[in-house]
This record gives structure tokens, C-alpha cells and sequence, in this order.
């Protein structure tokens, strides 16, 4: 497969010669207006589709839209699946713009809960408060190595990252089946391919309490900002970025591409192991084969729609949050699939892709 | 003897699928095009002919899935070459796309079985020793896709079209200065990728499990787009490779039947395992892969700047 060449994801660049009024776009208005653009296309196919389907466009479009945000209780379920979204997609936005592919998130994530299982199980019944910590940091460790293996393949034997980082989420799925279906299923479970119940004191804390928003979204907040400064206020931020648009120039500044590859894939790698740390100490309270839900796969959308910056993903994943929600509600109330989410995220990609190639040319006309 | 002929054709079949998807990577990937959407066509494909193959004969269902996958790779082909977007992106988006509306559209069809088993060309065949199942009892598609293999040698390496394709993806300036329309050849050439992927999950899906269930590939489209690496963009090389990918798929099974005990999931492993074991062997001689890949491969053309 081809080596990849630097990719224009990010903001569109600024032009050299605007003419015309959109030539008076400004490059960070130029950033912000395909996502939206993209999202208004979303949301028109959708109210399509819901009248295709015989289902009435505005409640359809107010599961997606409105019943999310409704009241604290909603606002805390958002919080719950954008905060996973939000943690991966800042780390792919890092890689991605060091111009690293990995496509693998939902394997680190998969990987990262079960190391966080690990420390669960080894600890026991009677385990202090620590071991909330002591699992956080054990899910980011397990995400990493499992973003080290993809690190040292393309590293040592140039193996396309792309293709090893996805046949290792095959691999972590089926570690995940072995591991529930055989010697970490509860004995006393019915036969269920499922772990023990987590002890309570393993779970994350809680933000209020009565909802099932925790600790783990003020992470994603924290993370956000120190991906900002990683990005825009480090040295080493900026080696990866300019290694990632002219690797020949960050070659001429003596920066290495090698550490850049490994510094992608430890920070991203981590960021979806802690993720499905949070996840499995938090919303689930148990190892189960229902983990993987593909926040590894939407959290990539994530970060393109929030233009690889750690603000944009911030909305980024609160809006993605919130089509799975959508999703949910138009199941269970509408008799619609689930799978819904799905058609949805893959348009999202679609048409910011295309609006971000329209925008891109008006501008250089 | 006997034995050993089944596990042939069980590694065949399998790799049909593996190959079908394959050859048509490597004919977009030859015009300078890589299509990370391939799991995502096949998906599709293998949808839109099952749900085609409930009520009509397998024949209108193969159509169907082709047809369903040229149509994703040419929604793919209008925003890679149309519009110039980064390649990469847009196959991760057809894949993210296809997982998530088959998921959705195929929801009614996973309780619903097919009328009838296909059966090989004769009755009778099958029960010559040997060769029955070594050679002579597969699906029809099992001979097409290795006279495709064999057809597109020729075509690629012997043809002045094919000469126009490899030029489209080592030198897409270089050709659109001698006149030849190199955004359409690649447009044709990815229609034709994702032609070839919508068969190869039709064959999935109507053959091969002869059922459907949601993410029925299972990562298929990802092994055949290592294939073509592995295979350095040669159609011949590719239906080895995919032969041999079929039996390390079936691996799994001829042991499970000998009593090897192994856990399944782990032994799920395998196909996955030997295609990471592939890349490395095959990426660490870097001269080797740089000679064969097409020079473009990956990059945008846009011929007016």
C-alpha cells in the first residue's frame, strides 16, 4: 500500500489568492462552515428517509435533536457516550495530523477494558478506593500496547498501519469473546458470557449522584485541554505537526519521523485504552461481549467533523453522542433499528468531505 | 486423499471471495487509486443479493450485488476524482457508511432463508474421486474469478487499455500530457473495483455462509486490500494469495474436526494473525514493494492546476 501523503483534514489551508466573496471567507470560517453544512445534509437525507420509512420527519428528528438535551438526567447519558468519543478522537487527531492512520482505536479500546478487567479481578472483593486508579491506568497501559504493536510493525518492518491497526480489533474482539466466554466468566452468571459484577468500589465516581454521569467526563475535559497545549504550546506537538504537512521539511529540521510514530500511536493508543477503562468501570460495571459498540470507529468521524482540533472534537462529540442517543429513542419509541446511528455517522463523513472539497475550491477561485 | 481434497476446496471457496474482492482493488489500485471502502461494498453487496436472491434466481442476485457495489464506488469515485478528496477518508467513510446501513437495511433478512443450496454445474460431479472436490464440483463464480484473474493479467500487462490504466497510476500528469483522460480511467477503474467487491460479498452472502448477518465479512475486504500488497499488484499472484489466505481461513476448521483443541476464539484468530505475519514479511523488503506499487498510488490528480 501507498505511503500516505500529508492530508489536507485539517482546516482548509489559507489561500493565496481569494477573489470574490468567498474569497472574504476567513480560513477559520471556511472550518467551521462545512461541518455544519455537512450536518444540515445529514439532517435533510434523515428527514427523507424518516418519511420513507413512514415515520413522521419532525419526532423522528426530535429524538435525534431535542430529547437528548432535554433535562440533567438526558444531558448526563450525553455526557456518558460523548466522553469516550471525545477521549479516542483527541488522540486520532493527533495522529492524524502527525499523518498516522490508526484506524484501530476500537481495538486499543477493547484491549484497554480488559487490561482495566485485569486489575479489577486481580484485586478482589475486599479492594480499597485504589483500585479505580489503579484500573484507569491499567486500561491506558493496555491501549498503548496495543497501539505498540502497530507502533513497532510500521516501525521495523514498514507494515501499513492502517491494515495492521484494524486486524488487530479483530483480534482484541475475539480476545474479548475468549476471555468472558471462557476463564473470566462468572461462575455463578447463569452461563452468561459475562465477568463478575464489578465490587462498588471499583466504579468510577459519579458526578451527581442518581445519574450515571462520572468522573470520567471532567478526564475528557482535562484531556482536551491538554491535547490543546500538546498541539499548539509544546515543541514536540509541533514537530509531529509539521513531520505530518512536510515531512521533507521536519526531515531538513533534523526532527524524527520515527519518534513522531510512536508518540502518535502512545498518546492515541492510551487515550482509547483509558476510554474503555471508563467504559467498563463506569457504565457497565462488568466485562461483557456488548463493550465494543464502534466508539472506536465513530470516534475517527469525531475527529474529522471537529476539524482534528481538541475544541471542535469537544462539540464534535457531543453531537455524535447524540445520534446515538437518537438512535436509541427512535427504537424505542418509533420501532425504528438502532442501526439507524450508523447510516447517520457514515453520511456525516460523507458530506463534510465533499463540503470541505466545495469550500476548498471557491475559495481558491 | 480424499481429506485433503475437501480442505482444497474449502481453502478455494474461501479464497474466491478473497479474490474476487482482490482483483478488483488491484485494478483501481493499478489507476492510482486505494478504496479503503472495500469492507463496506461488500457488505452492501452482499446485502442488496441476498435480499435479491429471496425471490429471483442467483444469477439476477449476483448482478444485484455488483451493481450495488459499483454504485458505492462510483459515490466514492465522484468525491476522490470528482472533487479531489483525500483518499483515505472517503474509503474509511464507505466503509463506516456500509457497515451502518447494512446493518440497518438488513435487519428483516437475518431470520430469512434462502429457497435453495446452490448446486455444482453437473450432478455427479462430485462423487469422481479427487478431483470431484478438487477441481471439478465448485460454484461457476469459482472458475470466472480464475479466468477473471488470468483475463486481467492480460489485459493490465498485454493491452494498450491496460496500458493507460497502469499509466493513470504511475503518472497521472505525465499521461493526462499525452492526452489520455486519466480522471475517467480511474473513475472506470474504481466502478470496476467496487463492482468486483459487491460480487465478492453476493458470493458471501448467497454461497459461502448462505445466509446474512449484520457484519457478515467480517473484515474480508481488509485481508483482500493486504492482498494486493502482498501481492504486489499482479492478478495472478493475487489468486495464489487469496487460495492460500482461504486455507488459513479454513485452518481453523480442519482442526476444530481433527479434535485439536483450541479454543475458537483463538483459533478465530488466524485469518487476522496471518495477514499482519503477511504485511510484515512482505513490507520489510521496502525496495521490493517501492518497484512494484504504482508510483501515484494514493494521491490526488487534479488536471487543470
Amino acid at each position: 500500500m501507498a505511503r500516505l501523503e500529508p492530508s489536507a483534514l485539517a482546516a482548509p489551508a489559507v489561500s493565496s489568492s481569494p477573489s470574490g466573496a468567498w474569497g472574504l471567507l476567513s480560513a477559520r470560517a471556511a472550518a467551521l462552515l462545512s461541518p455544519l453544512a455537512a450536518l444540515a445534509i445529514t439532517v435533510a437525507v434523515g428527514a427523507v428517509l424518516f418519511a420513507a420509512l413512514d415515520k413522521p420527519p419532525a419526532r423522528a428528528l426530535e429524538m435525534f435533536f431535542i430529547e437528548p438535551l432535554r433535562d440533567g438526567r438526558a444531558l448526563s447519558e450525553v455526557a456518558i457516550k460523548a466522553t469516550p468519543l471525545a477521549l479516542i478522537a483527541l488522540g486520532l487527531a493527533i495522529a492524524f495530523r502527525a499523518n498516522v492512520w490508526n484506524i484501530g482505536a476500537e481495538g486499543q479500546f477493547i484491549v484497554g477494558a480488559i487490561a482495566a478487567t485485569g486489575v479489577v479481578l486481580a484485586a478482589g472483593e475486599g479492594a480499597g478506593r485504589w483500585v479505580v486508579v489503579a484500573l484507569v491506568v491499567a486500561g491506558a497501559i493496555g491501549g498503548m500496547a496495543w497501539a505498540a504493536l502497530v507502533a513497532w510493525l510500521r516501525d521495523r518492518f514498514s507494515a501499513n498501519e492502517i491494515l495492521v491497526s484494524l486486524m488487530l480489533v479483530y483480534v482484541a474482539e475475539l480476545l474479548l469473546g475468549y476471555l468472558v466466554y471462557g476463564p473470566w466468566k462468572d461462575p455463578q452468571g447463569f452461563n452468561f458470557p459475562q465477568t463478575i459484577t464489578f465490587p462498588a468500589a471499583t466504579a468510577i465516581p459519579r458526578l451527581v449522584s442518581g445519574q450515571r454521569a462520572n468522573w470520567g467526563s471532567l478526564g475528557a475535559l482535562a484531556a482536551t485541554a491538554g491535547a490543546w497545549l500538546f498541539l499548539y504550546r509544546t515543541y514536540a506537538g509541533f514537530q509531529l505537526e509539521v513531520g505530518g504537512i512536510a515531512p521533507r521539511a521536519a526531515a531538513y529540521a533534523g526532527f524524527s519521523p520515527r519518534r513522531a510514530l510512536w508518540t502518535a500511536l502512545m498518546i492515541s493508543g492510551g487515550l482509547a485504552g483509558l476510554a474503555g477503562a471508563l467504559e467498563v468501570a463506569g457504565p457497565l460495571g462488568q466485562l461483557t461481549p456488548h463493550l465494543p459498540v464502534g466508539y472506536g470507529f465513530a470516534a475517527i468521524i469525531v475527529a474529522f467533523v471537529g476539524r482534528l482540533h481538541p475544541v471542535g472534537i469537544l462539540f464534535s462529540s457531543v453531537l455524535m453522542s447524540m445520534f446515538y442517543i437518537g438512535g436509541e429513542l427512535s427504537q424505542s419509541r418509533l420501532g425504528l433499528p438502532k442501526a439507524l446511528t450508523g447510516v447517520f455517522q457514515g453520511l456525516l463523513l460523507f458530506a463534510l468531505l465533499a463540503c470541505d472539497a466545495l469550500v476548498e475550491r471557491r475559495r481558491k477561485r | 486423499m480424499e481429506a485433503f481434497a475437501l480442505m482444497l476446496s474449502s481453502s478455494v471457496n474461501a479464497g474466491t471471495v478473497l479474490a474476487l474482492a482482490a482483483l478488483g482493488l488491484l485494478v483501481n489500485e493499478r489507476a492510482g487509486v486505494v478504496n479503503l471502502g472495500a469492507e463496506g461494498m461488500m457488505l452492501t453487496g452482499g446485502l442488496a443479493a441476498y435480499a435479491t436472491a429471496l425471490h429471483h434466481p442467483s444469477g439476477v442476485a449476483f448482478a444485484a450485488g455488483a451493481g450495488a457495489g459499483a454504485l458505492l464506488a462510483a459515490l466514492f469515485a465522484l468525491l476522490v476524482v470528482g472533487l479531489g478528496t483525500n483518499q483515505y477518508a472517503t474509503g474509511l467513510a464507505l466503509t463506516l457508511f456500509g457497515a451502518g446501513f447494512t446493518a440497518f437495511a438488513g435487519e428483516s433478512l437475518v431470520d430469512k432463508q434462502l429457497p435453495d443450496l446452490p448446486r455444482p454445474l453437473l450432478p455427479g460431479l462430485l462423487d469422481v474421486p479427487f478431483f470431484g472436490h478438487a477441481l471439478l464440483g465448485y460454484h461457476p463464480l469459482v472458475y470466472v474469478t480464475a479466468a477473471l484473474a488470468a483475463g486481467l493479467g492480460w489485459f493490465l500487462f498485454r493491452s494498450r487499455a491496460g496500458l493507460v490504466v497502469r499509466a493513470a497510476g504511475e503518472s497521472p500528469a505525465s499521461a493526462h500530457a499525452l492526452g489520455l483522460p486519466v480522471q475517467r480511467v480511474r473513475f472506470a477503474a474504481i466502478v470496476f473495483g467496487g463492482a468486483l467487491c459487491g460480487l465478492a460479498g453476493a458470493y458471501v452472502s448467497i454461497v459461502y455462509a448462505h445466509l446474512w448477518v449484520e457484519g457478515l465479512t467480517a473484515g474480508k475486504g481488509w485481508i483482500a486490500l493486504a492482498l494486493t500488497t502482498f501481492a504486489t499488484w499482479r492478478p495472478a499472484r493475487v489468486l495464489l494469495g487469496a487460495y492460500l489466505f482461504g486455507g488459513v481461513t479454513m485452518l481453523q476448521f480442519h482442526l476444530q474436526g481433527r479434535g485439536v483443541d483450541i479454543e475458537s476464539h483463538l483459533l478465530g484468530m488466524s485469518p487476522y494473525v496471518a495477514t499482519i505475519l503477511v504485511l510484515v514479511l512482505i513490507s520489510r523488503n521496502r525496495a521490493w514493494v517501492r518497484v512494484n506499487m504504482p508510483a501515484s498510488l494514493g494521491k490526488a490528480f487534479r488536471p487543470d492546476n
